[in-house]
């Protein structure tokens, strides 16, 4: 079907339809379109990609998971759960190293870790799996206002299911109330689940403290750790908790991967919301993904390795991006408590300025006003809400997010561009001229009704 | 530590440079030539011959994976980041 322009050399080309330069290259030879495809991916190469500081979205994954991962993609394919071959033996090996890798980074036995698709996945099968299997003694779950969506939206299915669930609010910093926990804890309470580290304002809860406070009134703790572990030293003894939450691609590994840690002593039960092989002791039936849990695996194990080098470099870039902003520009607000978080999420708020145009004037840094499972509604964030943010203030939010590749001169350039821009949008901005003038903008009364 | 495996050590750090610093994306070239650089000073002043045997195994073995991981980093080129 060569149309009499070509020469022989088109015919050595395989016709590939799904470029669309090829379509009416009528009367061109196979090689100058080939020349012009290659002139436009040069082209394209030629523009520069934004900078990443969203990484509590998600993570680059570290060349050495890559490393760890790839000969399970391409020779060693065997499925982890066959018995009869030496494929199936040697990525069973893999997938045992792995959970010993997970179960290493968090103090726990290498038989309590179950692999998952995902901290979402993890945080569904304990709280779900958890009411469910106690439910005909206990039928109270308490949580927080400021958890992942995945929790929340699990204790609404179950609220739909009979349930009562307890949504505590938190404080200004962020952090839970001790005693206001300790008053809410019911005698048919069966689960109490409390975030790490949240993936919006960064606060640490004192995980340690609940979990105390859980064990002595014989309540389950499950704590979603996805921003948490491998970030912060975590050990899940001392802790006294009973199931926590792990997520693969917070921490450098492969998405799609995650692990739910689930304590045997004392034993938590748990009614699987997969069925099927049986597999991870019968709580997430499915074959495991051998090249996904040797990613995690190796992320865990380097994260362990890393901990204390990439805290004290993800502090200082922090301290320094805090530093040029806050020292530049006024009416910056940092939202959460200032000593109890974890250094690489920062979230401020710039007064007088809209936090999605200052995203789109920031078109060259990679941000987001806060988690990326709402990035799409310009709603302000239920977190900033639930800490008592101003509408406001929720509203002018964004989140930083700095981890292990991130340079100093990406710290600066974001510190810089934020500043010009925060200036320009105040400029434009009638509310800041107002407040210039000296008028309370509190004191304004904006609708007639 | 004898001369002989000084010049080893030295020989050994500048190839994992070399090789780090071919990383095409930006952020794991600064951040493997960094690594690369800390490392080596944090385990400068050790002097026990059997673990300085057991970090330049541990260095081969890294430099093998940063030129595997520099190979598929150079298939995949992307565009420049604006930083650079």
């Amino acid at each position: 079907m060569l149309s009499s322009g070509r020469t022989v050399s088109s015919r050595l080309l395989r016709p590939a339809s799904w470029l669309p330069l090829w379509q009416g290259s009528e009367g061109r030879t196979a090689s100058t379109v080939q020349k012009e495809l290659i002139k436009k991916w040069e082209l394209e190469k030629d523009e520069l990609r934004p900078l990443y500081m969203d990484f509590q979205a998600t993570t680059p994954m570290d060349p050495r998971v890559l490393d760890a991962m790839l000969p399970y993609q391409v020779n060693y394919y065997g499925n982890p759960h066959s018995r009869t071959h030496a494929y199936g033996w040697e990525s069973e090996t893999a997938m045992e190293t792995a959970r010993k890798q997970v179960a290493d980074l968090i103090g726990a036995d290498p038989r309590e870790i179950i692999f998952t698709s995902g901290a979402t996945e993890s945080n569904n099968i304990a709280i779900k799996g958890l009411a469910r299997f106690y439910q005909t003694k206990k039928r109270h779950i308490i949580t927080t206002q400021t958890e992942h969506k995945c929790v929340l939206d699990s204790c609404r299915v179950l609220e739909a299911e009979g349930f009562s669930i307890t949504y505590l609010p938190v404080q200004k910093n962020g952090l839970l109330d001790l005693e206001l926990l300790e008053a809410s804890i019911r005698p048919d309470t069966s689960l109490v689940s409390v975030m790490t580290v949240n993936n919006e304002i960064g606060v640490k809860q004192p995980i340690k403290d609940i979990g105390k406070i859980c064990r002595s009134k014989g309540v389950f703790f499950h704590t979603d750790a996805a921003q948490a572990v491998g970030k912060i030293p975590i050990n899940v003894t001392d802790w006294k908790i009973d199931l926590m939450s792990i997520s693969g691609h917070k921490i450098y590994g492969p998405k799609g991967v995650g692990a739910l840690y689930v304590r045997r002593r004392p034993r938590v039960r748990l009614e699987p919301l997969q069925n099927g092989g049986g597999q991870e002791r019968g709580l997430r039936s499915g074959t495991v993904p051998t090249p996904l849990t040797v990613g995690l695996g190796a992320a865990c194990s380097i994260a362990q390795q890393e901990m204390e080098y990439d805290h004290q470099r993800v502090s200082m870039l922090a301290n320094r991006l805090i530093e040029k902003i806050l020292s530049e520009i006024p009416d910056v607000t940092m939202n959460g408590d200032p000593e109890q978080r974890y250094a690489g999420c920062i979230n401020l708020s710039f007064a007088y300025v809209e936090g999605e145009s200052l995203l789109m004037a920031l078109k060259d840094v990679a941000l987001s006003s806060g988690s990326a499972c709402t990035s799409a509604s310009l709603e302000p964030s239920y977190v900033l809400r639930a800490i008592g943010a101003d509408e406001d203030l929720a509203h002018s939010s964004i989140r930083f997010g700095i981890g292990r590749f991130t340079t100093e001169e990406e710290v600066d350039y974001t510190a810089e561009k934020c500043i010009t821009q925060v200036r320009r949008l105040r400029e434009m901005s009638p509310l800041w001229e107002m407040v210039q003038e000296g008028i309370d903008l509190k004191s304004i009364k904006w609708t007639q009704h | 530590m004898a001369a002989s495996t000084r010049s080893q050590v030295i020989s050994l750090y500048r190839m994992m440079l070399k090789e780090s610093n071919k990383f095409p994306s930006y952020n794991y070239r600064t951040y493997a030539l960094r690594r690369v650089r800390d490392a080596f000073r944090a385990n400068g002043k050790i002097e026990d011959p059997k673990a300085v045997e057991r970090l330049m195994e541990e260095g081969q073995r890294t430099l093998a994976l940063i030129q595997r991981q520099v190979s598929i980093g150079q298939m995949y080129k992307s565009q420049r980041t604006v930083v650079e």
